[in-house]
């Protein structure tokens, strides 16, 4: 099954980069099924992230892609030639690893110029592109620093300039974030972002951080199980999941129990379109995002609720209630709008459709 | 029991600077007493109690070479079999480890086990099994010394594997080789250019104990029927134990100064000369 890609996204870039297909691939691991008939493609200069749970096989997928693992069915194309036997070192990648992975006995400036050497490019030429890529992470003067004098955020950037001093076709990133903490991560995730709009490289990134994938992807393909459950820009994962694990996993859903009739389920007393897969008409649960709840203290419209906690996040509000079946709800509203643990008060929903799955 | 902080006894603490220079002090003395005593010797005149440089002048000078034919042919042996057991850890031993921790990660087990089989074993059982081998490996490579080597390189597994299995656990060198293939970098170049030098260490550990253990064996040799330096020493010993005294004290320096240089060769010159001025930002 081969995903084309959705029309809606956007296209990002024009230049140098190549176009990238996963074609019915398959790769197993001693009897386990990593990757089930993975089908994706990414258009030139477009930058995918792949995002699941460990285990779904994303980095799986990044890495039969690079040539490190073998796969064990169908094809892997990049500018439409099949790939899946030539060696990495012949694929023209750049990838960037979760681990630290610079050479630790070169200096930032030799890690950059590694791959210019693989390539015999002349010595001159070398010091200077692999110059121009250190200062375009930002680093131009730490070129003489090894690898244990450099910050995690630091080895990473060098890393990313020594995938990039090459011009690969595709860029491979397999949670280059990870290992780092919070303001590092966010300012590496933009930088990543800047510097692949400009080149305009063709960009895969491996995540299991939803608010990252959401972020910097052109689009998203969200996996579970060695296989691509959705894909589709942030906005449409967002907005339409198609498949409740989706939903669950894209933003926070609440989990409010509902009766299907008709393609149709009724919610804190609002009748609301079901979304996703036809399903048969019983019990679901609809899944309903925090901030699509509405708190109202006086009116009489909705569901009652009482107020349990409250916690203030900077632009938000983030508050859970407790329905009379003792359910608890996660609300997330505006920061003004202030409530008490103990008042009792009227849940409404916001918009008109809702992705449902069926009640376990 | 109420406690104050102040004074709360400390379990698993460092001895005080007075008890680890007492502990240094005897562990030291009970080492060095007999190399003094040994060096001693060495200077000794008769059994009077006078003292001379003369066993060591005699040894050095040049009409000494025909006595001592017998050690100056040990030592040449010795060294010639140090370096061909280098010579099959370093194309035998380390490649497989490379290869075990890069490909076969669940070999390991099975080859640690394997590496550390010759140090349970006593070498002069060794022998017992080494005999009929050497009959057919003479066959083979003829009866030259350096076929004893492939015993060595036997009896040296446990401490070049450990030298470089440690080093190799330092290293990522998965990531580090993929890393490198992944920017065009063939097997070739990986390890010549990536894994060697983060190795170097390592592999150097592993020579040089290498060399220290073969120059330090006797069993073997001896029971094989071979001369290296040990198995000369003990022969010159019965004639003039005064010369073989003095030639286990050489060789025990030798081994020293090698061990001194393991722990000296830590990392490129270059790497500590750049943390020496590392600021940190």
């Amino acid at each position: 099954m081969t995903i084309a890609p959705s029309p809606a996204a956007p296209a990002t870039a024009t230049s140098a980069g190549a176009t990238v297909e996963l074609i019915d691939v398959i790769k197993d691991y001693s009897g386990q099924r990593a990757l089930n008939s993975i089908g994706l493609s990414v258009r030139p200069g477009e930058f995918v992230a792949l995002l699941g749970p460990s285990g779904c096989g994303k980095t799986t997928a990044l890495r039969s892609l690079a040539g490190l693992e073998r796969i064990d069915g169908g094809e892997i194309r990049i500018d439409g030639v099949n790939v899946a036997n030539v060696p990495t070192n012949k694929r023209d990648i750049g990838m960037v690893f979760q681990s630290y992975s610079l050479f630790p006995h070169l200096t930032s400036l030799e890690n950059v110029e590694f791959g210019l050497r693989m390539r015999k490019v002349g010595r001159d030429e070398r010091r200077e592109r692999a110059s121009e890529a250190l200062e375009m992470v930002g680093l131009g003067h730490l070129a003489a620093r090894f690898a244990h004098q450099l910050s995690g955020g630091q080895q990473q950037r060098v890393a990313l300039a020594r995938a990039l001093v090459t011009r690969p076709r595709v860029l491979l990133l397999d949670e280059p974030l990870s290992a780092l903490d919070a303001k590092v991560r966010l300012q590496l995730r933009d930088e990543i972002r800047r510097i692949q709009t400009d080149l305009g490289i063709t960009t895969l990134f491996v995540t299991h951080d939803q608010e990252e994938a959401l972020a910097v992807a052109d689009r998203v393909a969200v996996m579970r199980d060695g296989v691509i459950e959705q894909i589709g820009s942030p906005e449409e994962l967002y907005a339409t999941p198609a498949t409740p694990f989706v939903a669950n996993f894209v933003g926070l859903s609440n989990r409010v129990d509902a009766e299907l009739v008709h393609g149709k389920v009724e919610v804190f007393g609002e009748v609301l379109e079901a979304l996703g897969e036809p399903l048969a008409d019983g019990p679901v649960t609809a899944l309903i995002r925090p901030e699509d709840i509405l708190i109202d203290p006086a009116g009489d419209a909705g569901v009652e609720a009482t107020i349990v906690t409250s916690s203030f996040l900077g632009s938000l509000r983030r508050t859970n209630l407790r329905l009379p079946d003792d359910s608890v709800l996660s609300v997330q509203h505006a920061v003004s709008e202030r409530a008490q643990p103990g008042d009792v008060v009227r849940l409404r929903l916001r918009g008109a459709a809702v992705s449902v799955s069926p009640r376990a | 029991m109420s406690r104050g902080t102040s004074n709360a006894v400390r379990i698993g603490t460092e001895p005080s600077k007075l008890a680890r220079w007492i502990i240094l002090g005897i562990v030291g003395l009970a080492f060095m007493l007999p190399l003094v005593a040994m060096l001693e010797f060495t200077f000794r005149e008769g059994f009077a109690g006078e003292h001379t440089f003369s066993h060591w002048t005699t040894l050095f000078s040049p009409e000494s070479t025909r006595t001592y034919r017998s050690l100056i042919t040990g030592v040449t042996n010795s060294f010639l079999l140090a370096a061909v057991t280098v010579g099959i850890v370093l194309v035998i031993l380390l490649p497989t480890m490379i290869l075990v921790q890069l490909q076969f990660p669940r070999l390991r087990r099975v080859l640690e086990f394997i590496c550390i089989i010759p140090i349970t074993v006593p070498a002069i059982v060794l022998v017992v099994g080494l005999a009929p081998v050497y009959a057919i490996v003479v066959r083979v490579f003829g009866g030259s010394i350096w076929t004893l080597a492939f015993a060595y390189g036997i009896t040296v597994l446990p401490y070049a594997y450990r030298a470089i299995q440690s080093n190799l656990d330092a290293v990522d060198v998965i990531t580090l080789s993929e890393a490198a293939r992944s920017l065009g970098a063939g097997w070739g170049s990986v390890l010549a250019r990536v894994l060697l030098p983060n190795l170097r260490r390592g592999i150097l550990a592993a020579s040089f104990i290498s060399v220290a253990v073969v120059l330090g064996e006797f069993t073997i040799a001896s029971l094989l029927n071979r001369v290296n330096l040990q198995t000369a020493v003990l022969q010159i010993s019965q004639s003039d134990p005064f010369v073989a005294v003095i030639c286990a004290l050489l060789a025990l320096a030798f081994a020293f100064i090698l061990l001194l240089i393991i722990g000296r060769v830590g990392q490129p010159r270059r790497i500590k000369k750049a943390r020496r001025n590392r600021s940190d930002s």
